[in-house]
Formats: C-alpha cells, structure tokens, sequence
C-alpha cells in the first residue's frame, strides 16, 4: 500500500522531486557527510588516507583531551566568553529597542536605526580591522588615554583586556541589528492595553513592565534559546583574528584551540574529538534551553 | 526632562556607531606624521590621497579584489537557483515527503560536523585550492530557504492551479508564473547571499594557499595579523609599523566599500528578510 503511493507521489510530482535532487545532494555532502566524517574521533585518521579513518581506537582521544590542561583552560575561557556574551550582549539590542519604542519622530527612529544596523553588514575581517585601528598605541583610545595624562596601553597584547576589547566590540557589531525582531515584535502589540493600563494608573515604567514585556517575551525566549544553543562556537572567527599568543591566556576559546590542534599541527582525529564534544554539548544545550522554555514559559522553537 | 534623556542616549548610540568608521577613514587620508603622533581623529590630519595611490598601484590587490567579485558573483549565482528550487518545493504542503525533507534541512541549523570533519572533507573532495571550496560548503543558507519558503507558501494558489489546467508543467509554472511574482524576494535573497560571500574570509583562509586566488579579506586579514604579532610593537616610532597602520586604514575602507555605498539602498531588504524569516519560519 505504502509503497504504490509513493509510486503515484513520484509519477504525479516526479518534476517537483527532481528539483530537489541538487539541494539534497549539497545537504547530503556538506553538512551530512561532515557529521558522519565525526567518527575520526574514534578512528585513527591519516591526512590523505581514507576520509572516514583507518582503525578503531575507540575513547582514546577523548581520554586524551580529558587529561590535557589545555583543553580546560580554553573550556573555561569558553565558558567565560560565551556568559559575558549572554549577560551583557544579549540584553542590550531588548534596551536599545525599547528606547527607540519611545521616540515619536518618525524620521529620527529611522535615522538611529539606519546607522546602528550599519556594522552588522561588514565583514568580521573589518571590524577586527577597525578594533585594531581604534587600539593601536597611536590609535584613538590611546590617544585619549595620553590626552587625560594617563599611559598607552598596548590593548591588543595584554590578556587583561581581551574579553573588555571583544564583548564590546560584540556590542558594537550586534546591537543595533538585533533590535529588529523586539521592534517587529513591539509593533504587534495591541494599543488597548496601554489604555486598559493607563486607565488604571499605570505610569510609562509600569505599562513597560506589565505591557511591552510579556509583549516581546516570545521573542526573547526564542533569541535566547538560539543564543544558548551557540554558547560555546562564541566569536571563534573574531577571536581568531583579534588574539595572539600573548592573549591565550584569556583568548584562546575550543574553537580557536581545535583549529590551531587540528588543521595547523595536523592532529585531525584529536581535534574532531573535541569539535564533537562542543556540536554534542550545543545540541543538548539547544534542547534542553527548548524544552525548559515549553514547560515554563510556553514558547518553543518547535 | 525625559526626552532629553532619551535623546542623549540614542545621540550616544549614534555617535559609538559612528566613530570608529570616522577615525579609519580619516586615518586614511592623513599622513603618517600625524597617525604616529596620535593626532587623527574625526578630520584627516595632513590631507592626501597617497595611501590610496600606493594600495591601488599593487597588482596582488586588484587581484584579490577581483577575485572577491567573481566569488561573490558565482557563489550568489549558485546559492540562488538551489535556494529557489528547494523552497518552491518545500513550499508544497501536497508533496509527499515534505515534511522528512525541511526536516533535513532544518537540523543542520542545530548540529553540524564541525570544523575538521569539514576540513577533511573539502580537503579529500580534491577541492584545496579552488574557487569551489569557497562557493560550494555554504551554498544554501537554511535560513535564507526558510524565509523563500515562507513566501512562496503565501503565494495565491489559483493561478498555479489555472497554469496546470492550461497544461504547463512544474518546470513552466515555477519559470513563468512563480518566479515573476518572486522577484521581491529573489532580489532580497540575492543581496543577503552576496553580502556574506563578499564579507566571507574563512573558508578561502582555510583551503587556499596560493596568493592569486585569495579574495580582498584574505589580502586585509594578512595586513592586520602582522599588527596583533606582539613583538614588534615596543617601538610606537617604529615607521614601517605607521606606514603599516596607514595602508591598513585605506585597505580596510576599500574592502568595505561596495557595501557601505550600496548599504542605504539594501538595508531595508534585509530588514524586511529577516522579518519574514523570523514570523513564518
């Protein structure tokens, strides 16, 4: 039964199968064939050697970076990265959106807007052009350093500063763009209830909280989620061209780590093992984000 | 009392946005004398046009940039006509095996192989060291997919039903009757795929060695990655380093070009894109 619909599916819809036939085989070589290329993580991989490696060695590379102290002092600079991203980057694109809910002129809101969504369209390699512009010892920063008598500081060479130079730089590149799912969002909410609200008193504080709020709710839980999902891939290409090695110390995050084990000393299946480690933990984190979010709040990505 | 607060805090917003695209570009019009002294602020310090002279006369550079161009072209190309075909028929509630294919699609969202089972991959398909490592591994963007199948879903059904009846096939229907009305969407589509793949730098540093095909973000990164070195940094007087900050200024504002000038005409595109992509998908 099953299989003589199919066959009158293909005979009716046979065109429309067949324009699926290249995108299925993008999906199938270069986002599935890479998950299954995973089990070089068990396997022992020969650079040029079969694809899919030569013998099982089972745990051995995940017992190997268990034990390897670098592996957790990245992790915790992941872990570190990734939290001041949801805590300080994350709220702010909800803040500035409300604060453009408030203007009334319509040609200054589209104003702010136009030139704060202006550097989510540059290449990550710009901006991390532009940081260094801006922080070089005869950059701008310094100058203001120098102009208040203090001393320059060498910003991009010192650990100190790295997380300050990329959450703000974060900041910079994502707040403006991230404001316009909460704007869409603020626009369906219904008027009436700012009037019912303000019938009842409430001040323009209250009727944020009580009204515009749980309006946008569904959204933040859904960015969030998402946000969560990401928390350790964090910045890998930013941080990639923005440290050095006298920044590792707070710098160096799994990615950057994996990328400098695996493709430039060459030990593939040492670094699949931790690449694995990282997609498992951000699929469980997605889930696990989504399935809390249902229970409490109701929203869901699905 | 509060609009004022209001209005210092966006003029704020505005003012940090702005700067540091206004310090580059001033640096880069300045001359090396006033960089090094910490001079250049918002207003070139020194006026001249010789940086510029300097990065434009180096052939490597109009190579690099002419390679973007043609990346960028091809892999748009590419990206659109797969986009297309697989959101038009993903938009068919009817089709059989609908539902397994989003899902294929979708998943890849959440988990993917990762950077070196992708690396071993592109490396073993023999494709180091070509352009079609750099078009092919992101050729569809589920969420640019997601956004074209919303819209084709919203598409009114009759006149595709009335093509049919007059004996055009899928081919004819999606050519002639859907694609005419999808030239919104095909052209917001277009400029999301082209900005990434211009602004796109990792794959080409990843699979390509040979200076002639990097694109201008590969010719920008190698500027910059000499600057963060560490060593060579104890010496503020050091010249060659000014001269350096100098032509990375100008290269920086030349990359970013085509976008900044196109940036007031694509950007509510894109707002309207992701608007789409984020209510229906």
């Amino acid at each position: 039964m099953k299989r003589r619909t199919w066959r009158a599916a293909l005979r009716r819809d046979w065109q429309l199968y067949s324009l699926v036939v290249l995108p299925l085989l993008f999906f199938v070589v270069f986002r599935y064939l890479p998950m299954a290329g995973n089990v070089i993580a068990f396997r022992r991989y020969r650079p040029g050697g079969d694809l899919f490696g030569e013998t099982w060695v089972g745990l051995r590379y995940f017992r190997m970076f268990w034990q390897d102290p670098t592996f957790w002092h990245v992790f915790t600079n992941t872990l570190v990265l990734g939290a001041l991203t949801l805590l300080l980057v994350f709220p702010l694109p909800i803040v500035l959106a409300l604060l453009l809910n408030e203007v009334r002129t319509r040609w200054l809101k589209r104003l702010v807007q136009t030139i704060s969504y202006l550097p989510h369209f540059l290449s990550i390699v710009v901006v991390a052009g532009i940081v260094m512009q801006l922080l070089a010892l005869d950059g701008a920063v310094n100058a203001g350093l120098r102009a208040v008598g203090a001393d320059a500081v060498p910003f991009l060479q010192q650990p100190g500063w790295f997380r300050a130079i990329y959450i703000s730089s974060e900041m910079w590149q994502t707040v403006g763009w991230g404001t316009i799912l909460y704007l869409a969002a603020l626009t369906t909410i219904d008027d009436e209830l700012y009037e019912a609200a303000r019938i009842d008193g409430a001040s323009r504080w209250r009727q944020t909280w009580h009204v515009t709020l749980p309006g946008i709710r569904p959204t933040m839980v859904t960015l969030l989620i998402l946000n969560i999902g990401t928390f350790l891939s964090v910045g890998f290409e930013k941080v990639l061209l923005l440290y050095n090695p006298l920044t590792f110390p707070t710098a160096d995050v799994i990615s950057t780590y994996l990328y400098r084990v695996g493709v430039v000393s060459g030990s593939f299946s040492y670094a699949a093992a931790i690449g694995l480690f990282e997609s498992v933990i951000g699929l469980t984190l997605v889930l696990t984000a989504n399935f809390v979010s249902k229970r409490t709040v109701g929203a869901s990505l699905w | 009392m509060k609009r004022a607060v209001l209005g210092l805090i966006l003029t704020g917003v505005v003012v940090l946005t702005l700067y540091p695209f206004l310090n580059v570009v001033a640096r880069s019009f300045s001359e090396e004398q006033a960089i090094q002294a910490g001079k250049v602020n918002l207003l070139p310090r020194g006026f001249n046009t010789t940086t510029y002279e300097v990065v434009m006369s180096d052939p490597v550079f109009w190579t690099n940039y002419r390679n973007t161009v043609v990346y960028t072209v091809v892999a748009t190309a590419i990206s659109i006509v797969l986009t297309t075909c697989f959101a038009y028929v993903l938009s068919k509630r009817h089709l059989k095996g609908r539902a397994p294919l989003v899902g294929i699609a979708v998943f890849t969202m959440f988990f993917n192989g990762g950077l070196i089972p992708n690396y071993v991959l592109v490396s073993g398909l023999g494709l180091r060291n070509t352009i079609w490592a750099v078009v092919l591994p992101n050729a569809i963007s589920v969420f640019n997919l997601l956004v074209m199948k919303a819209f084709f879903e919203g598409l009114p059904t009759e006149l595709e039903e009335a093509a049919a009846v007059d004996g055009l096939g899928t081919y004819g229907i999606l050519w002639r009757i859907v694609l005419p009305l999808s030239k919104a969407v095909i052209a917001t589509m277009v400029l999301f795929y082209a900005v990434f793949f211009w602004n796109s730098w990792f794959p080409a540093f990843l699979y390509l060695d040979d200076a002639d095909l990097f694109p201008v973000t590969i010719y920008l990164r190698n500027l910059i990655a000499g600057s963060t070195g560490g060593s060579d940094i104890s010496t503020p007087s050091d010249t060659a380093l000014q001269i350096a900050a100098n032509i990375q200024a100008v290269t920086i504002v030349l990359t970013a070009l085509p976008i900044m000038l196109g940036y007031p005409f694509i950007q509510r595109y894109f707002v309207s894109g992701i608007t789409l992509g984020a209510v229906k998908g």
